[in-house]
């Protein structure tokens, strides 16, 4: 047998990539659940100018000394905020803000580096990941990250639909919406923050987007959207992960092109129901292959 | 509509002022009483203020100057959404998002349709019955991309009637309508006034709505003129309402 099961068993034989496998799973999930909200409030950019913003603060905390994580955690949130304020006083749109605030905190990042006396340290696993290097606080965060995403999205789903669907409105029945902005920024921003170190803040974004894009191409459910977001993400990851291990590759990269793989058979699938004609007999759904006769008329 | 003071009056403008940038006042001196059961379109040109006005009462603005109170104890911020179901205009609706009707009218009743993520049966059954009393119950699991422009109207009615309101505050609700889903829409407009609903609607069609209403607020940035269109929709007063010379 040429793949045998010792064969494909073999990366869980080592501890490290074990966990490494788990956390990449975590992660996955995570970015392919957080990215649905991403994608349909029009803001793909935000994961990776966040990540990128991130960076900046992983380099202050490492030049004053505090936690990576809580300098991070603090320069993310703060990030998240500016973008939000210069959005909603300066009525500049999203990804102008996304592109001036984030692009700024990476570049004081890479300025303090190349200045600053103390060199920091695992700062090429920051930029492009290194999941084997995750160490047992690393888990716990991202454990706990993955925790309160999930318990964020159940419980503020109605509020989160609302306001990315129709904010005024959301607005006139109750909604706060700054807090709902506010509350998903600082998500985000632990996401980035627990994802960076195993992916890599240049190559975070199409972990973010690509399970939800690719699930927005196959479903038009939103409900069913988010499931396969997930799924996709976790698969990507896993996927990434794994086959990592035998072609000896990078493992943020090879999630990151599992990522556009799977968007790229997203695509294909999309183009193969679109020649299926979807149409109402009264309130039944119908569907059949759509062809066009000479005169370019609908044949049924 | 005369008697400011009046107990009858569920809402109450008084010299309202609004704008977006200083010195460039867009809503001007407003005084304007709606009565308990009111059925009132506010008319005037694109720009005259009819949105903002509308956003000034659900509480999307607050008045520079003047001030907008509620009949009895409705001023406070939660009671005012739990009386008034508003339904903006849908032009910048993105009509792709994945949404499906009955996920939209949920929107509504958000607050009081279950903590979990999805809809809670007596929600599901409230929804339902609305819908079929509006005509699209055949329609609750399907986008709203998938459905005709009166259909979407009438499902964003839906939203703003889920949660039972007391006064319903309608921005250019037959927009984009031809006149046959226009009238259609207006007879369901009137049967929901006659059970009590006060209306505010904005329109800029003078013949195809405006006339049909019992009562027209004529703007631009303050009140040209207002009654029932008989009297209102003279053209000394729509050439001031519409600037025309």
């Amino acid at each position: 047998m040429l793949l045998s099961t010792d064969f494909l068993f073999q990366p869980f034989h080592y501890e490290f990539f074990t966990r490494a496998i788990v956390v990449s799973i975590l992660i996955g999930g995570t970015c392919g659940l957080l990215g649905v909200y991403i994608v349909l409030r029009g803001m793909s950019y935000i994961g990776h100018g966040m990540s990128h913003a991130v960076f900046g603060g992983a380099v202050i905390s490492n030049i004053v000394g505090i936690n990576f994580y809580i300098g991070a955690a603090i320069w993310g949130i703060l990030s998240g905020l500016l973008i939000t304020e210069i959005n909603k006083r300066y009525k500049i749109k999203a990804d102008a803000a996304i592109g001036v605030v984030t692009t700024a905190g990476f570049a004081i990042g890479v300025f303090l580096m190349n200045t600053g006396q103390t060199p920091l340290k695992n700062f090429e696993a920051l930029l492009f990941g290194n999941i084997l290097a995750v160490t047992d606080l690393d888990f716990i965060f991202i454990l706990i990250v993955s925790i309160i995403t999930i318990i964020f999205i159940f419980f503020f789903q109605k509020r989160l639909l609302f306001t990315i669907f129709d904010s005024e409105t959301a607005k006139v029945y109750g909604v706060n919406i700054y807090r709902i902005e506010l509350l998903f920024s600082i998500i985000l921003a632990i996401v980035v923050i627990a994802a960076m170190n195993s992916i890599g803040v240049t190559l975070l974004a199409v972990a973010i987007i690509a399970p939800a894009i690719s699930a927005r191409l196959i479903t038009n459910n939103f409900f069913k959207i988010i499931i396969l977001s997930s799924i996709i993400g976790i698969i990507d990851a896993f996927l990434g992960m794994y086959s990592s291990f035998y072609i000896d590759s990078p493992s943020g990269a090879t999630i990151v092109l599992f990522g556009a793989s799977s968007f790229i058979i997203a695509i294909v699938y999309s183009h193969l129901k679109k020649l299926q004609h979807i149409h109402f007999h009264g309130e039944k759904k119908h569907s059949h292959l759509h062809t066009h006769s000479e005169e370019h008329r609908h044949e049924h | 509509m005369e008697n400011m003071e009046s107990p009858e009056n569920i809402i109450r403008l008084k010299n309202v002022l609004f704008g977006y940038h200083y010195h460039s006042p867009v809503i001007d001196g407003v005084t304007l009483n709606i009565p308990k059961g009111g059925f009132i379109g506010l008319l005037g040109p694109s720009g005259s203020g009819k949105s903002t006005l509308l956003k000034l009462i659900v509480g999307l603005h607050k008045p520079w100057e003047g001030e907008i109170l509620f009949a009895k104890h409705n001023n406070d911020k939660d009671r005012k959404f739990s009386i008034i179901g508003y339904s903006p205009q849908v032009e910048g609706i993105d009509w792709d998002f994945p949404v499906t009707v009955r996920e939209l009218i949920s929107m509504g009743v958000w607050n009081r349709s279950g903590l979990f993520p999805w809809i809670n049966k007596t929600s599901r059954i409230e929804i339902g019955n609305l819908a079929d009393e509006l005509g699209i119950g055949g329609y609750v699991d399907r986008q709203i991309k998938e459905l005709s422009g009166g259909e979407q109207k009438r499902v964003f009615l839906a939203r703003a009637l889920i949660h039972n309101p007391e006064i319903l505050i309608l921005d250019e609700p037959t927009a984009g309508l031809d006149n046959a889903n226009k009238d259609n829409f207006l007879k369901i407009l009137t049967d929901l006034n006659s059970r009590g609903i006060t209306i505010i609607l904005t329109t800029h069609d003078i013949d195809g709505v405006a006339k049909k209403l019992p009562w027209i607020v004529c703007l631009n940035k303050t009140i040209i003129s207002q009654g029932i269109p008989n009297s209102t929709l003279s053209e000394n007063i729509l050439y001031r309402t519409y600037d025309l010379k």
